[in-house]
């Protein structure tokens, strides 16, 4: 009897570790051991606003959109397009149509086919008044046929440039010649949607119980600013590559609580605090990345008709930019690896040279004496000095730099900069209808070409907040969409910028982590930050 | 007693309403609204939105519109801001878990604060009385965004031995700090009223004539202090429970328990004014009714009182 227990347990636990390394295995291509729970757990800020791909406007909602919808094209790991749903496209001579090939074992995780209509009812929906999606402006920006006449309610949804031609043909047809199109059929407004769900359960469709997706991973659980679970999806055609079983997202509204967490080992991936990556970098070298993004942050100074008469003097403006020394906001202020900017589109931008624009070539202290320069020469001194007030939105970052740039300003020059700082929509009311003097601004890129930055100095941009307008940049902005090679047009808009000085940019952004030492598959070069679970996977340490 | 009950619920209606309007104007008073961004909405865009959440409307309209679909339907609307929520669900999501926290985090407080402040005033100037001080000073003057990290630093990064957030359906392991961080400086606040109002009731005359005519010590403070030394305290229960079981914004943000405090104050600086509504309604409802509950508690406490 003691024998044949023993015996008993013995096989269950010979049968117990075999089953262990079978499940741990290693990786196909690195040939590396994986761990035997692959699970990637990281923390978000908030709450995401939404799972639904035509709704959501969240960074932290675009991630898990990306994960359970797959649209066109992807992104590899440096950013460039890859086949998503869509295996290749074709264009016309002038780029006005782009007719997109799809793969035909594309499913959704109900198993109905995923074809062109889909994508056709998805895009549609996004244009649709009745949507009111806050993300609409996209299909501007995707510069689609009849958009803003859609938008408006002016002409049917059913005039859309778009249109299933069979189940795995997709026409697109655009306003204008553009050339950079495919690059915006990675952000996730234009992902798939399944009408039928839709149909049945309404604005419900995205509870984990009702939801039907075509990504590598479907949503199973759902705890509103507790936890978000997603599992993979058998379904996906492409699901025997993924490595990564169940992605988990623990939302912790404070940063620095979700690093002790993080440190006691409850997470993989977490956020650095404001001002600690500098210690933390040397503190955990190898779990600390910053990584370049396609953000800018800047001053606008405020040229319209309710701006102060000094701004619209260009001399001042120009040695306002001057004046502040972008090296020690960089350095000594944010330490965590920002670039100091003196165009607005950062470096890592794909396809983008930055010029070297004045400002940029010479160094700190010929800039101050230039700034000092400028400023007489506009008639303000110390007899007449200059008054100018900062407005910011509550935030420590935001003040320190504040502060920084005021003492700059009031040393270099003998400016009396004042500061305020607002809550956050009132600030946004504020520069919205143009009541302030200088304000802070930050833009990141909604597509990794130039254009999605430079457009904000239109003169018809909604995000023009600094009322700027010049007729040579105008040009220049709508020359390029059509151009194979719109850099010469970028430089000379950049140069314009830099001279004309209607905003000031002070430094390109980084995104800093922590991410575990065993999770591999990361991103890191990708500066628009669109990381997809499927490429991730945990070796054994 | 019937009376008052009827009496105060029928204040209840138009305090409830005032409250409704005063925070319906001063929503729509503050800068910005739901669906201002840092990329600012085209007006064409705008107007869509504002016109599936009936924003397009007049104030007094959607005031209106508002009001009936909560008394036809007991619908609170949509959240601006979760979009595939509704402010229902996010009260039903939040409530529980605020409330599950709020009613242990009381328990506790009074458990361990009203017996710690009697036993401090019955023994004045002892030891007991000096600790029980110095604990209700150093609790109340700690406060829980700074106790809440220090316990997840001990207990979750040190000592590894409960979670430093989350909710998990709320196991008691998700619940102990939580529950210690809300409750400390509660406790302090129960043991210094508990003790001061004991101290009042112990040195008035009727406590002197019941002692002058041979009362065993006992039996002085368990028929004659006690009921009167609990007033005050009651009277601070009432607002203390309500506050607790609707949840603060500090512990739900640095636990993560995905409770309704971190719901309200975010849905203000969201401008989410139908989530903002929805708690505000709620928690002034139950203020109305833990205030005639106190009442009621009076009478019984006090025999002078007569509705």
């Amino acid at each position: 009897m003691k024998y044949c227990m023993k015996a008993i347990l013995l096989a269950a636990a010979v049968g117990w570790s075999s089953s262990l390394l079978l499940a741990a295995g290693t990786h196909p291509t690195t040939g590396e051991a994986l761990t035997d729970d692959q699970i990637f757990t990281y923390v978000t800020i908030d709450e995401h606003t939404s799972v639904d791909p035509q709704i959501v406007e969240d960074v932290a909602g675009a991630a898990i959109v990306r994960d359970l919808f797959e649209g066109l094209y992807n992104q590899d790991a440096d950013g460039n397009l890859v086949p998503g749903v869509a295996l290749s496209h074709a264009t016309n001579a002038d780029k006005t149509v782009y007719t997109f090939t799809l793969r035909n074992n594309a499913k959704w995780s109900d198993g109905r086919k995923v074809t062109a209509g889909d994508f056709e009812y998805a895009w549609k929906r996004l244009a649709d008044p009745e949507t009111a999606s806050s993300y609409q402006w996209f299909m501007g920006v995707m510069n689609i046929k009849n958009a803003d006449d859609v938008m408006s309610g002016d002409i049917p949804v059913s005039e859309l440039g778009v249109k299933a031609l069979t189940d795995t043909t997709l026409e697109v047809t655009l306003a204008s010649s553009m050339s950079y199109f495919p690059l915006t059929t990675t952000h996730g407004s234009t992902f798939p949607s399944p009408q039928w769900a839709i149909k049945a359960h309404g604005a419900n469709w995205v509870k984990p119980e009702h939801i039907v997706s075509n990504g590598a991973y479907v949503l199973t659980k759902h705890v509103p600013n507790e936890t978000l679970v997603r599992e993979r999806n058998p379904m996906y055609w492409n699901d025997a590559d993924t490595i990564m079983e169940k992605v988990v997202i623990k939302i912790v509204n404070d940063e620095n609580v979700a690093l002790t967490r993080y440190l006691a080992g409850e997470f993989d991936k977490t956020g650095v605090p404001t001002g600690q990556f500098a210690r933390m970098q040397t503190q955990y070298p190898e779990e600390v990345y910053s990584n370049p993004t396609l953000c800018t942050y800047y001053y606008n100074l405020n040229m319209g008709e309710h701006g102060p008469e000094a701004l619209k003097d260009k001399r001042v403006r120009q040695a306002l930019s001057y004046a502040i020394d972008r090296d020690i906001i960089v350095e000594n202020i944010l330490q965590a690896g920002q670039f100091p900017a003196y165009t607005f589109t950062p470096d890592a931008t794909a396809g983008f040279t930055v010029p070297e624009v004045a400002v940029a070539v010479i160094t700190q202290a010929e800039r101050d004496t230039k700034a000092a320069e400028l400023l007489s020469a506009a008639g303000y001194g110390k007899d007449n000095p200059l008054s100018i007030e900062i407005l910011y939105n509550t935030s420590e970052g935001h003040k320190k730099i504040a502060i920084a740039i005021s003492q700059m300003w009031k040393q270099k020059l003998g400016v009396e900069a004042s500061m305020q700082n607002q809550e956050w929509k009132t600030f946004l009311t504020t520069r919205g209808e143009g009541n302030y003097e200088v304000a802070r601004g930050g833009w990141c890129g909604d597509y990794n070409e130039a254009s999605t930055f430079l457009d904000l100095v239109n003169t018809n941009s909604g995000y023009n907040d600094s009322k700027f307008s010049n007729e040579e940049v105008d040009q220049l902005l709508a020359d390029s969409k059509t151009s194979d090679n719109p850099q010469p047009n970028y430089t000379r808009i950049e140069e314009i910028v830099a001279d004309e000085a209607p905003l000031i940019s002070i430094y390109h952004y980084t995104s800093a982590m922590f991410l575990k030492l065993s999770v591999k598959g990361w991103p890191h070069e990708n500066v628009e930050g669109n990381w997809y679970s499927r490429n991730l996977y945990k070796v054994a340490e | 007693m019937l009376n008052l009950i009827v009496r105060r619920v029928a204040i209840a209606i138009p305090t409830l309403l005032i409250i409704l309007v005063i925070s319906f104007l001063l929503m729509h008073a503050a800068p910005g609204g739901p669906f201002t961004s840092e990329k600012p909405l085209s007006p064409q865009v705008l107007a869509n939105i504002e016109a599936k959440y009936g924003l397009d409307q007049p104030i007094h309209k959607q005031m209106f519109n508002y009001t009936v679909g909560i008394l036809t339907e007991f619908d609170f609307g949509p959240s601006f801001k979760y979009k595939d929520r509704t402010v229902n669900e996010i009260i039903a999501q939040g409530f529980p878990v605020t409330m599950t926290y709020g009613i242990w985090s009381f328990i506790i407080a009074v458990f361990f604060g009203v017996p710690l402040g009697l036993i401090a005033a019955l023994r004045q100037n002892t030891r007991t009385d000096y600790f029980a001080v110095s604990f209700s000073i150093a609790a109340s003057v700690l406060p829980n965004f700074v106790m809440a990290p220090l316990l997840i630093l001990v207990f979750t990064l040190w000592l590894g031995l409960l979670p430093g957030g989350g909710w998990n359906d709320g196991s008691w392991q998700n619940l102990v700090l939580p529950v210690i961080a809300l409750s400390t400086s509660y406790t302090a606040e129960l043991t210094r009223l508990t003790r001061a109002s004991l101290l009042e009731v112990l040195r008035s005359n009727y406590i002197r004539t019941a002692r002058a005519k041979g009362l065993p010590e006992l039996k002085v403070i368990l028929r004659h202090a006690l009921k009167p030394a609990m007033l005050p305290v009651i009277t601070y229960l009432g607002p203390m429970f309500v506050g607790l079981i609707t949840g603060s914004f500090i512990i739900d943000s640095i636990f993560s328990t995905g409770g309704m405090g971190y719901f309200f104050v975010n849905s203000a600086l969201n401008r989410d004014y139908s989530v903002m509504l929805g708690i505000t309604l709620l928690v002034g409802g139950l203020v109305v009714l833990f205030n005639l509950i106190v009442d009621l508690a009076y009478g019984w406490l006090d025999p002078q009182i007569r509705y």
